[in-house]
C-alpha cells in the first residue's frame, strides 16, 4: 500500500514520512524535510511546542555539541528562512560572582576557541556596562561573539508554520496508538484519529520517546525530570539579553522580562499516559534569590509565572540521533533535555539521516544509541535518578 | 542507591509555622470557616491580603480598582481599622484563638502528587505586608478567596475611572475609599444591579445603569429596586467612548447621548476567583450556574486535590448568593466539618440547616455564555477605533484575533496575514494559553485579571462556541505579583548552595564531543573529566 493512501479519511492521509513529536525537534525535523521536497506529517498529541519546547530558556550557544557550528551558523538566519518571527538575539554574557564559578565558566571559553569561535573576558566594569542592571557582586565575566537566545513559543510555531507553507502537515490533539509493522519497516503509525501510512518513521516525542519506541522493540534509555522557571514582569531593554550566570541560565526577552530558570531538578516517573501536571514549586523562592543576586538592580522586579517542564534525559545527558538498528525506516531523536537551541541544526541532520542515511555537516557518532550498548542494567538507581517516591 | 546530589531529593525547605486548618480568604465564607474550625478544636490560620498596600491597590490588584482609590488608603492603620470594623466576625475569630493574619497574601498552594514528590508537607506560600515571604506547612486547606469582575474593553477603558463592580463596593462599603461621586453601571446581572444599589445608598449617584441586551438579566425584584430608587435603565446601549480630564474620567458617550460621570463600573461578569486553586491543580470546568470556571467540588466541598476545599465565591456565584452572606457561610460550616472528620476531630456540632437557595440553579437563570459574549461583540469588536484588550501588552481584539506578533518586533514578514485562529486551530476549540503566548494577551502584570474572560469570549465568538468550549488561560504561582528580592527565602537550606548548578550537573552532558567515551557506563564516570556547566 502506498504510503500516502489516499482512501483514508483526509486528515489521517499518511505521508512519505511520519514524525511523531510536535515538539521543536520533530517540527525542525518536518520542516527540513519538507524543503527537501518530502511529503511529511507531524502527529502532536496535544499543541505544537506545549511541553518543555515551549518551556526553556531559550538559549542557543552548546559549545560541546557536534551540531554547535551548525547551530551557530543556522540561528542568525532563521528569521528569514522560517518567514516567521523567532526572536533570536546574537551574542551572550556570562556573569561569574565568585572564583568557583569563573572556573567553571571559563571551560567554555577552550570549548570555543577549540572550534574557531571567540569569547572575550570581561571585568566587572564592563560587564556592568553591557548588564545595566548587574551590581557590585560581579566578579567577572565572559562576552560570548556566538550563542544568544529566541523566544521558545514563537519558534515553534514558526517552525510549523513554516512547515505548514511548504505544505507538510501538523496533526494537533492526535494520539499515537500502536504502529504497523512489515517485516523490518514501519509502514504505519496508528492514532486515535486514524492510520498514517509511512515510509519512514521518525519518533522525536520528548519524555514519550522511550515508551513509543519500545512499543518497536528498541532500547532508548531515559529518566524523566521536572525543572522550573521563573519569570518577571517586563524591565527597560538592556544592551543584550543573552545575560546569566550565577547558577542560572535564562534572558531578557525582547519585551523585557527576565526569565530565569536552575537549580535542582526532581526525577519524576515517565507518564504511561501523557499530559499529567506539570506543577512548580516554592523553588521559584531559591531561584529568586539568585536572580536578585545576579541582577541585584532588577531586585523589585516582581515575579509574575512561575512554571514547570518535564525533561527526558538520557544516561550521560547527551543527545540521541540514529537511525535505529534492525529497522529500515525508523529514525529516533531524543536532545536529553537541551534540544531548544540546537533544534535548527537537529533538524536537518534528522532530515538527512532519514534521506541520505547519514549527516554531511556534523559527526553524530556521539549521539549514537550504541553507546549504551554496555550500560548497566540498574543505571538510573546507580545514578540516583529515581522519583523520591520509588526511593523510599 | 546512590543519590543525585543536584537533584532536590536531599533539599530541605524551610518552613515557618503550621496549621491543621488553613483557610485563605475573610470575607463570609472565610470568617465562618475560620470560626467554625476554632470551634471544633483545630488550630486555624486564616489569610487575607487586605488590606491589600496602596502601591498595590493602584495597580489594580487584587481587583480592579481603575485608579479610584482615595488617598485614605495609604495609611495603613486606618484602612487595618476600617477592614476590622467593617467584619465583627474578625474579633470573634481572634477570641477563639484564630491566628488571624490580615495582610497577608497566599502566592501558592503546593501539595505532592503527580510529577511533584518533594516537599515535607502540604505548603502554603505567603507574603506579608513587611515585604517578606515564607511557606507555612497545613494539613487541610479551605479557598475562600472570593470573586473579581470580568473585564471589558471599549474606547477609553484604561483611564483612571473604569473598574470592577467587586472593587467599586469594597472600596465605598469596607474603606470608605472610593473617590469618584457618579457612576455608570455597565451590565444588569444580579451583582451589577446590588452594586448600583449599594452605591446609591453610600451617596454615589448612579447616572445609569447601561444594557447591551433588550432587556436586564438580573432579578425582576432587584430591577424593579433599581427603578424605584429612581435610578435610570437603559437598554441596547454600550459605551462607546469616555470622556476624559485630568483626573481621568468625566463622561461617557452612548448612542444615546453622553453621561457625565467619573466612576465606570464593570458589572457585566462575577467572576469566581480560581487563581490559587488552578495554580494549585485542583480541577476546574466552566460551570455558567456558577459564574464561571469553577472548582470541580464533592458534596462536602472537596476539590480534585483532596485536601484543598473551595467554599463561598470562589467555588461559584448565583444571585442568591450574591444577596445573602448565610449561604457562603453555610458552604463554610459544611466544608468544615467534613475537613474535621477527615483529620479525626467531628466533634459534637453538626452544621446548621443551610439557608434556601443554598445550590445555584439547575440552570443559570440567563445564559451566561451568550450574555458576555454578546458584551465583548457589541464593545470590544464593534468599538470604534481599537481598544486594547490586554491593557498591560497593549493587544487590540484583531491582533489575537490574526494571532499577530507583538508589536515590539515590529514585525514585517510578508504573509502573517494568512495566518489567523483558523489555520492555528485547525478542528479543536481555540487555546488561550497558545493565544497569548504568541500574541502576548494577558502575559502582563496583572497577570492576565483584566482581560482574561474577555479574550475567552472573543475566541469562543470567533470559533462560534459556547464559552465553556474555551479552556480557562491557565494561572501560575505566584497568583500575585511578588518582587524577586522578597521572594527570595529568609533562609535557605545549604545544601542548595553546595549543590546549585544552572542544569543537572550531569558529568558528561557538557564535556566536548571530541572528548568523549565511545561507550557510556555508570562505572566509566569513575574517570573524572573537566566539563563547562551551561
Amino acid at each position: 500500500m502506498p504510503a500516502n493512501d489516499l482512501t483514508q479519511p483526509d486528515g489521517a492521509r499518511g505521508a512519505s514520512v511520519v514524525v511523531v513529536g510536535g515538539g521543536v525537534t520533530g517540527l525542525s525535523a518536518a520542516w527540513w524535510l519538507a524543503r527537501a521536497g518530502v511529503d511529511v506529517v507531524v502527529i502532536e498529541k496535544g499543541i505544537v511546542g506545549w511541553e518543555a519546547s515551549g518551556r526553556n530558556g531559550g538559549g542557543c550557544s552548546h559549545h560541546h555539541s557536534p551540531l554547535f557550528a551548525e547551530e551557530q551558523r543556522l540561528w542568525p538566519l532563521m528569521d528569514e528562512m522560517l518567514g516567521h518571527p523567532t526572536e533570536f538575539q546574537a551574542n551572550r554574557v556570562r556573569i561569574a560572582l565568585n572564583e568557583k564559578q569563573l572556573a567553571l565558566y571559563s571551560r567554555a571559553v577552550v570549548n570555543a576557541r577549540h572550534q574557531g569561535f571567540c569569547i572575550d573576558e570581561i571585568d566587572a566594569k564592563q560587564v556592568r556596562e553591557l548588564v545595566p542592571l548587574a551590581g557590585d557582586n560581579v566578579l567577572a565575566g565572559h562576552f560570548y561573539h556566538f550563542g544568544g537566545h529566541a523566544n521558545p513559543h514563537r519558534t515553534v510555531q514558526a517552525f510549523a508554520w513554516a512547515l505548514q507553507d511548504l505544505g507538510g502537515r501538523v496533526m494537533q490533539h492526535t494520539t499515537v496508538t500502536g504502529f504497523t509493522r512489515e517485516g523490518g519497516k514501519v509502514i504505519a503509525v496508528e492514532t486515535d484519529k486514524g492510520r498514517f501510512g509511512c515510509d519512514h518513521l521518525v519518533l522525536a516525542a520528548g519524555p514519550q520517546t522511550g515508551r513509543l519506541a519500545a512499543m518497536l522493540d528498541v532500547d532508548i534509555p531515559l529518566k524523566v525530570a521536572r525543572a522550573e522557571m521563573i519569570v518577571t514582569e517586563a524591565l527597560p531593554l538592556m544592551p543584550i539579553g543573552g545575560v546569566d550566570g550565577n547558577g542560572l541560565y535564562g534572558r531578557q526577552t525582547l519585551r523585557g522580562n527576565l526569565a530565569y530558570g536552575g537549580g535542582p531538578h526532581e526525577w519524576v516517573e515517565t507518564e504511561e499516559l501523557p499530559g499529567g501536571a506539570r506543577p512548580s514549586t516554592p523553588l521559584m523562592q531559591n531561584i529568586a534569590k539568585r536572580v536578585a543576586e545576579l541582577l541585584p538592580l532588577a531586585g523589585h522586579a516582581r515575579i509574575i509565572r512561575s512554571w514547570a517542564g518535564l525533561i527526558e534525559n538520557t544516561p550521560d545527558g547527551r543527545p540521541v540521533i540514529d537511525r535505529a538498528e534492525g529497522w529500515d525506516n525508523l529514525t529516533v531523536a531524543t536532545l536529553s533535555g537541551v534540544g531548544f537551541g540546537l533544534s535548527p541544526a537537529s533538524g536537518r541532520a534528522i532530515q538527512q539521516l532519514v534521506t541520505d542515511g547519514a549527516c554531511s555537516f556534523a559527526d553524530l557518532s556521539t549521539l549514537r544509541l550504541r553507546r549504551f550498548a554496555h550500560l548497566e542494567p540498574d543505571w538510573a538507581a546507580l545514578q540516583g535518578w529515581q522519583s523520591l517516591a520509588m526511593a523510599t | 542507591m546512590s543519590v543525585d546530589r543536584r537533584s532536590v531529593a536531599d533539599k530541605k525547605l524551610t518552613v515557618q509555622g503550621h496549621a491543621q486548618l488553613l483557610v485563605v480568604g475573610a470575607g463570609a465564607a472565610g470568617l465562618a470557616a475560620a470560626i467554625e474550625g476554632a470551634r471544633r478544636g483545630l488550630s486555624v490560620v486564616l489569610l487575607d491580603e487586605n488590606p491589600v498596600p496602596f502601591e498595590t491597590m493602584g495597580e489594580s490588584v487584587p481587583l480592579h480598582f481603575g485608579g479610584r482609590v482615595g488617598g485614605v488608603a495609604r495609611n495603613r492603620n486606618a484602612m487595618m481599622e476600617a477592614m476590622l470594623e467593617s467584619a465583627p466576625d474578625l474579633a470573634t475569630a481572634f477570641e477563639l484563638g484564630v491566628d488571624v493574619r490580615l495582610g497577608t497574601a497566599c502566592w501558592g498552594l503546593y501539595v505532592n502528587g503527580a510529577n511533584l514528590g518533594w516537599m515535607p508537607a502540604p505548603l502554603a506560600g505567603l507574603a506579608d505586608e513587611e515585604g517578606g515571604t515564607h511557606l507555612v506547612s497545613f494539613e487541610r486547606a479551605i479557598v475562600a478567596t472570593g470573586r473579581r469582575d470580568m473585564g471589558l474593553a471599549f474606547p477609553g477603558w484604561e483611564q483612571p475611572g473604569v473598574m470592577g463592580a467587586t472593587a467599586a463596593v469594597q472600596l465605598a462599603t469596607r474603606y470608605g475609599a472610593l473617590e469618584g461621586t457618579r457612576a455608570v453601571v455597565l451590565g444588569t446581572t444580579a451583582e451589577a444591579l446590588l452594586a448600583a444599589l449599594t452605591l446609591q445608598a453610600r451617596g454615589i449617584t448612579v447616572a445609569a445603569v447601561i444594557e447591551q441586551a433588550t432587556a436586564p438579566v438580573g432579578p425582576a425584584d432587584l430591577v424593579a429596586d433599581l427603578r424605584k430608587s429612581g435610578i435610570e435603565l437603559r437598554c441596547g446601549e454600550v459605551v462607546r467612548a469616555v470622556d476624559t480630564d485630568l483626573n481621568g474620567v468625566c463622561g461617557v458617550a452612548t448612542r444615546s447621548g453622553p453621561l457625565a460621570c467619573d466612576l465606570v463600573v464593570l458589572g457585566i461578569g462575577a467572576v469566581p476567583m480560581v487563581d490559587l486553586l488552578d495554580a494549585a491543580g485542583c480541577e476546574l470546568a466552566f460551570h455558567a450556574a456558577r459564574g464561571g470556571y469553577t472548582p470541580m467540588l464533592d458534596a462536602a466541598g472537596r476539590t480534585s486535590v483532596d485536601i484543598i476545599q473551595a467554599v463561598g465565591d470562589c467555588a461559584g456565584i448565583w444571585p442568591a448568593k450574591s444577596r445573602d452572606a448565610a449561604i457562603a457561610e453555610a458552604e463554610a460550616r459544611q466544608a468544615v466539618a467534613a475537613a474535621a472528620a477527615a483529620l479525626g476531630m467531628a466533634g459534637e456540632a453538626r452544621p446548621p440547616a443551610p439557608p434556601p437557595g443554598d445550590a445555584p440553579p439547575a440552570e443559570a437563570p440567563y445564559d451566561i455564555s451568550a450574555y458576555r459574549q454578546d458584551w465583548v461583540r457589541a464593545s470590544v469588536i464593534e468599538a470604534t477605533g481599537e481598544p486594547y484588550i490586554c491593557q498591560c501588552e497593549e493587544v487590540t481584539a484583531c491582533e489575537i484575533l490574526d494571532v499577530r506578533p507583538p508589536r515590539y518586533l515590529d514585525w514585517q514578514g510578508a504573509d502573517h496575514r494568512r495566518r489567523n485562529l483558523a489555520t492555528l486551530l485547525g478542528e479543536e476549540p481555540p487555546n488561550p494559553d497558545q493565544i497569548k503566548r504568541l500574541t502576548r494577551a494577558g502575559m502582563g502584570p496583572c497577570q492576565g485579571r483584566r482581560c482574561r474572560e474577555q479574550v475567552q469570549a472573543l475566541l469562543a465568538l470567533q470559533a462560534a462556541v459556547p464559552l465553556g468550549a474555551v479552556p480557562l488561560a491557565g494561572y501560575r504561582a505566584p497568583v500575585r505579583p511578588l518582587p524577586l528580592k522578597a521572594a527570595a527565602p529568609q533562609a535557605e537550606d545549604a545544601a542548595f548552595g553546595e549543590q546549585w548548578d544552572s542544569w543537572f550537573g550531569m558529568p558528561r552532558q557538557w564535556v566536548p564531543f571530541w572528548d568523549v567515551e565511545d561507550d557510556y557506563t555508570v562505572a566509566g564516570l569513575a574517570v573524572e573529566k573537566p566539563h563547562a556547566s551551561e
